[in-house]
């Protein structure tokens, strides 16, 4: 079957296509050829229409332990945003934290076909796989989270050569089944639970004198030698601490030209300048991130309203507890490995700090002049859920709009801003970067995130319309694989996404102290902790996608 | 896991009988029997020894094939006005098609173990709390209080693998650990240290927790405390407690709401967990709810992602509608507001449906027994023992892989609700 979309105005950056019309072909689930002999089986009119690669989430919590106790957490924001079943869907409920189903029709139906959770416990990966193998029509991948973990602390505390944490992130995330790997508040994690309560890039764990800078180094090292495509992706010391722009500034400097992606940027911008003792770092955040084309960031921008903030820094989710709006909270310690934390959390567009937040995040989109190395996100559901996004979009492309909300935000951070004069809007050709073809290149998806030949068949089409929000929350279609899964807005088709993976090789000879590991101090046998590929087929509907890797550097 | 075709004998296998799911068993097969040969105990040898007696499903008590058991299952859900799921001792695959069952028949949904799961789920929905998980325990507890709970009777195995272990990876002295219950004492000696130091008991009755909970809770923030006792335990006793709690480097609170079987047991749990969070304000403690055997913790966790709800979920207005109280299975039977029961229990053949005016449909672990024949029997495998599957422990964090050890041709729970689904 011949599929032909004809004279559509395409967005495909990966390839230099700024608004260029043409023709696209799809058969068999991917982009092909125009036929030789001309035949199509079918052809649809999207003259006019704006067409792009389906868009990616590079940064999305959607499966896993902290998301699911979010869930089980908040019955009374469910009740909110409930969903009937119909004949082609499944029920569901949610708003910060929504059911998985309900999760994969609401991305699907705003344009996206693929989300990565960033926060995959090695011990607890099985349970995020499932949540994500219940994840309808999006493609899923997961980073797996080490830095906290004892396994690594001990070989760091031991000396040992790099070869070997080579090979332990190589098999962490082979087993974990995982597409790259994230540190979150390198070695803090580890630390809160020996009753350290900060934990500064140059600071010492209590235990195995460990410095967080350490960690970066060991861990960024490791990715780019075993050949994992996305970078170390970091969630830095001191999240949401004012000041913190200066351990940003640090971690930046820190890495020494390898590659490292920042991630919720915004978290990590704080000064404590002003009345408020809190004030916008973004200016010399973005600045540092121009001039150090080794690092990646994605913005984490927050939005006014309730959602809940899920993270494995129970450090300094602990510390934000007090702030849970409702008041509940949850902090786990777990398995010698990590953490989580979840805070429900309302962002107050008459509160200083919130206000202030909101306009970093917006800073920062607008002062980072490469769009090749800044990702959209709302660090889903920690800034804001990921059904914001096409009203971000519409922030970012229409400065009349954006400085319209400005002024109606808190008076005194308003003050404290410079947003209102930053002209920049972002072109439809900046977002089909920011959300496909730069998203894929930084996760490592060959195939995904373009519209040349060969590539999946994970096309979005808009109509183009002046108010963004509009045009980016109801495509007119979009297809996963080559079949058309959303019309006007609606779901119309189930599929079930590919989960992608990378398979870095490593030493067998791993296993050895590995296995000793396991056997004294954990409560889990190694061959019980290793998630197979049969797993992620499970019952006939997952399958796995092995994306190539860079030329490593040593093993 | 190894197989070993000659002897047919498994290693690492883990259990789903216990919260804890051990996984270092080792398991002998021939044909269908099944004895487990090393790290076996009261809990899983039953668990993985019960022999398999019927293969057949029944309707009114006479054969028939699994195809006409499902075509009648559909029917009677298609003329059901409220069906409810419940007993959904099942696992991950189990649940998954029964959450879509619920879904497409608009039935309720609630487990066999939720009384005692919900005394948990209520006091997070309510107010959060701080926990941590097994293997954290084995390595950093250095005082274990024990609320209310005879741990080695439901998890024989808990102090063996977790407290009193040979090393910790922190160089603590094992022996030094402390384990002190506080409600009713330990019914052996699993909580004894290999030197034969005995655990502390600071004796009283499970319904008087709440008094004492609240008391501790009272010291360990420094407010005054006029009594002298409290449900005969000395004031000064817990003074003694909560300066140890105090002074402690990781507590760990454990207790297993099955065992605080009175009303508003979550009330108590409740002041358990938040006396846990302000230790915290300047040490590092932790709670260890224990539970989640079974497929206990399993099917809520399903619930939760699929639905956004735990169990006591309805689906009888199309979409999921979550209530507590109402959504009680047990309540629903007894009330006989539901006319239609699926009754699952594919780990234990002792969970039978309660007695009920609603026409019942049960897929039971092979040998169940019943006083009165269900309209619809269905024995089904057992997850880990003849069909693959995963499972949760306790902690919610962990999940395990579940083995086929034997292929005894019985149908897992998935197969059967999903064709029923289908035929729909």
């Amino acid at each position: 079957m011949l599929l032909k979309l004809t004279g559509g105005r395409i967005f495909d950056p990966a390839h230099d296509q700024n608004d260029v019309v043409r023709d696209i072909y799809i058969r068999d689930g991917r982009i092909v050829e125009k036929p030789t002999d001309g035949r199509v089986d079918e052809e649809i009119d999207v003259r006019g229409k704006v067409i792009m690669a389906g868009a990616i989430d590079m940064h999305t919590h959607i499966g896993g332990g902290k998301v699911n106790i979010a869930r089980t957490m908040l019955p009374e924001d469910h009740a909110q945003a409930v969903y009937e079943r119909t004949e082609l869907l499944r029920s569901g409920t949610g708003h910060a934290a929504p059911s998985t189903l309900t999760t994969g029709y609401r991305y699907a139906e705003m344009g996206y076909t693929a989300g990565f959770e960033p926060a995959v416990l090695p011990i607890n990966a099985r349970q995020a796989h499932m949540e994500m193998h219940d994840t309808p029509i999006i493609d899923k991948g997961g980073y797996v989270m080490l830095g906290s973990d004892d396994f690594l602390l001990r070989m760091m505390a031991a000396n040992s050569d790099q070869e070997a944490i080579n090979n332990y992130v190589a098999w962490t995330i082979n087993h974990a089944q995982a597409v790259g790997l994230k540190v979150v508040n390198p070695g803090g994690i580890s630390a809160f639970k020996f009753n350290q309560r900060k934990l500064d890039l140059d600071e010492k764990n209590d235990f195995y004198g460990v410095t967080p800078r350490d960690i970066l180094h060991r861990l960024s090292t490791a990715v780019k030698e075993i050949g994992v495509p996305h970078p170390l992706h970091v969630h830095g010391c001191n999240l949401g601490v004012p000041g913190n722009m200066q351990t940003t500034l640090d971690t930046i400097q820190g890495a020494e030209g390898l590659p490292m992606h920042l991630t919720h940027i915004q978290f990590h911008s704080y000064g404590t300048e002003g009345d408020f003792k809190f004030s916008s770092g973004a200016a010399e955040i973005a600045e540092a991130i121009n001039k150090h084309k080794n690092i990646t960031v994605d913005v984490g921008q927050i939005l006014f309203g309730q959602t809940v903030t899920a993270s494995g820094d129970n450090m300094r989710q602990f510390a934000g507890a007090p702030h849970a709006h409702p008041n509940k909270w949850v902090c786990m310690d777990i398995e010698c490995e990590a953490g989580c934390g979840v805070v429900p959390f309302k962002y107050k567009d008459q509160s200083y700090v919130n206000a202030l937040q909101w306009m970093i995040g917006l800073e920062t989109f607008l002062m980072v002049d490469d769009p090749w190395r800044i990702f959209l996100t709302t660090d889903h559901p920690n800034g804001a859920p990921f059904t914001s996004y096409p009203h971000l979009i519409k922030l970012l492309m229409d400065k009349s709009f954006r400085n319209d909300m400005l002024s109606t935000l808190h008076p005194e951070a308003q003050k404290a801003t410079h947003l209102a004069s930053l002209d920049r809007e972002y072109s439809l050709y900046e977002i089909a970067i920011m959300t496909r073809a730069g998203a894929a290149k930084l996760v490592g998806l060959a195939d995904r995130g373009h519209l040349g030949i060969g590539a999946a068949a994970d096309i979005t089409v808009y109509t183009d319309n002046s108010d963004r929000e509009k045009m980016f929350e109801k495509p007119d279609y979009v297809f996963k694989d080559g079949e058309m899964v959303v019309r006007q807005g609606q779901v119309i088709k189930i599929t079930w996404g590919t989960t992608h993976v990378v398979k870095p090789e490593y030493d067998v000879s791993i296993e050895k102290p590995l296995q000793e590991y396991f056997d004294k101090f954990h409560t889990l046998k190694m061959s019980n902790f290793k998630i197979s590929n049969d797993e992620i087929v499970d019952d006939g509907r997952g399958s796995l996608t092995i994306q190539p890797l860079h030329k490593g550097g040593r093993l | 896991m190894t197989e070993n075709s000659t002897a047919t004998v498994w290693h690492e296998v883990a259990s789903p009988f216990c919260g804890i799911a051990s996984d270092d068993l080792t398991i002998q097969v021939s044909g269908n029997n099944i004895k487990v040969l090393e790290n076996g105990d009261a809990v899983t040898r039953p668990g993985f020894e019960t022999p398999i007696s019927d293969l057949q499903p029944r309707i009114q008590g006479k054969e028939v094939t699994l195809d006409q058991a499902v075509s009648h299952i559909a029917d009677l859900l298609i003329n059901s006005k409220q069906p409810l799921i419940a007993g959904l001792g099942t696992d991950l695959n189990g649940a998954r098609s029964a959450m879509a069952l619920a879904d497409k028949s608009g039935a309720t949904i609630d487990s066999f173990y939720s009384p005692a799961a919900f005394r948990n789920i209520l006091v997070l929905q309510d107010t959060g709390y701080m926990t941590t998980t097994l293997t954290e325990v084995r390595n950093r507890v250095d005082l274990l209080l024990v609320v209310g709970t005879d741990v080695e009777s439901t998890f024989p195995r808990f102090f063996e693998r977790m407290i009193w272990n040979k090393e910790s990876m922190f160089g603590q002295d094992i022996e030094s650990r402390e384990v002190i219950y506080l409600g009713k004492k330990p019914s052996g000696d699993a909580s004894t240290s290999p030197k034969g130091k005995k655990a502390q008991v600071i004796g009283c009755d499970n319904a008087d927790l709440p008094e004492v909970v609240s008391v501790l809770r009272a010291l360990l923030k420094g407010k005054p405390v006029q009594a002298e006792a409290v449900a005969g335990v000395a004031v000064s006793e817990l003074q003694t407690l909560a300066d140890r709690l105090m002074a402690a480097k990781y507590s760990v609170v454990t207790w297993s709401a099955g065992q605080l079987d009175f009303d508003h047991a979550e009330a108590t749990i409740q002041n358990v967990c938040e006396l846990i969070k302000e230790i915290n304000a300047t040490t590092r403690s932790n709670g260890l709810p224990l539970g989640g055997k079974e497929g206990d913790t399993t099917v809520n966790a399903v619930a939760s992602w699929q639905s956004g709800y735990p169990m006591r979920t309805t689906f009888n207005r199309r979409f999921p509608d979550y209530d507590p109280f109402l959504n009680d299975g047990r309540r629903i039977l007894a009330e006989g507001e539901s006319d239609v029961v699926i009754w699952v229990s594919s780990f234990n053949t002792t969970v039978t449906p309660p007695k009920t005016s609603a026409t019942t449909i049960v897929l039971g672990r092979s040998g169940m027994q019943f006083e009165t024949e269900p309209e619809v029997y269905i024995p089904v495998g057992v997850p880990g023992i003849d069909h693959e599957g995963r499972t949760f422990r306790t902690d919610s964090v962990v999940s395990v892989p579940l083995r086929k050890l034997r292929d005894s041709g019985l149908p897992s729970v998935f197969e059967v609700l999903s064709a029923v689904e289908q035929a729909l």
